[in-house]
């Protein structure tokens, strides 16, 4: 019955779009985070989606890797910081706030779609199983 | 009047339900790859499908040149008219693309969120008509 298969397509879009929440929610916090010791500031995080096919025809997703954003770190003038270098210069992360709200705005929005998609499948097969009763 | 006459109609309804449920799942496919990119949409032509299902070709179209599958062996169903359950011939084609995007997905939301309804409320149709031809038959049956 194809109706079951709905539920593989549109949760394996759930849980990546869950991942992609996951992957924001981690790059916001660490958004105002200073470079360490080692000079090491934190970097941005993207996945990757793929579709990947199921054996009869459908269209799954998938994460398939995570990228880090290799742009430059922010650098902010702040001389009275424990961590700023000989200049007064802060390194921090390379996240892009604007464009994480976005990201979460748009992976919140799919992660609806998706659940709305199961939820007419599981409808369309509760009449299914009434069929021939009412 | 043979058995198969009497239940033709849940037959062909039957065969437009499991239709129905295959594109349900494509487009589906379609809402969960709306991020992907490089994902091109794709559907079946429906109309072509549920015709080559039940054997019932639409006029003016030329016969399949195989209409049916061989039977080479007492147990196996035979296909010509009423198959029930063929659904070979959901051959999938990509969408065309309506408004570009950055990463090749052609994914319309919105025009498969409405054929994602439209679809399941088609679905609920060929149900009603089922419990309605099922309901006739017992109806019938009883003398009620």
């Amino acid at each position: 019955m194809s109706l079951m298969k709905v539920f593989n397509v549109a949760g394996s879009a759930v849980s990546a779009q869950s991942q992609r929440l996951n992957v924001v929610a981690s790059n916001l916090a660490n958004a105002e985070s200073v470079a360490g010791p080692d000079g090491q500031s934190y970097k941005s995080r993207q996945v990757v989606f793929q579709s990947q096919p199921t054996p009869d025809g459908g269209a799954g997703v998938k994460v398939a890797s995570v990228i880090e954003d290799n742009a430059p770190a922010k650098r902010v003038y702040e001389p009275g910081h424990p961590m700023a270098d000989q200049t007064g210069y802060l390194t921090q992360s390379n996240v892009n706030v604007v464009e994480e709200m976005v990201n979460m705005i748009s992976a919140s929005r799919s992660y609806q779609n998706n659940v709305e998609v199961m939820n007419t499948a599981r409808q369309l097969l509760q009449k299914t199983l009434q069929m021939g009763q009412s | 009047m043979s058995a198969s006459r009497l239940t033709e109609s849940i037959d062909f309804h039957g065969s437009a339900l499991l239709l129905r449920a295959e594109r349900q799942k494509v487009i589906a496919g379609n809402i969960a790859n709306a991020d992907t990119p490089r994902f091109a949409a794709r559907d079946f032509d429906f109309k072509a499908a549920l015709a080559e299902a039940t054997g019932t070709r639409p006029q003016g179209t030329a016969a399949p040149a195989s209409q049916g599958v061989a039977t080479t062996h007492a147990g196996h169903i035979g296909g010509g008219t009423g198959g029930a359950g063929r659904i070979d011939s959901t051959v999938q084609r990509y969408r065309a693309t309506e408004q570009p995007s950055l990463d090749a997905n052609n994914v319309d939301l919105d025009r498969e969120r409405a054929n994602f309804a439209d679809n399941a409320v088609r679905y609920e149709a060929g149900l009603r008509f089922i419990n309605g031809s099922v309901r006739t038959l017992l109806s019938a049956i009883r003398g009620e």
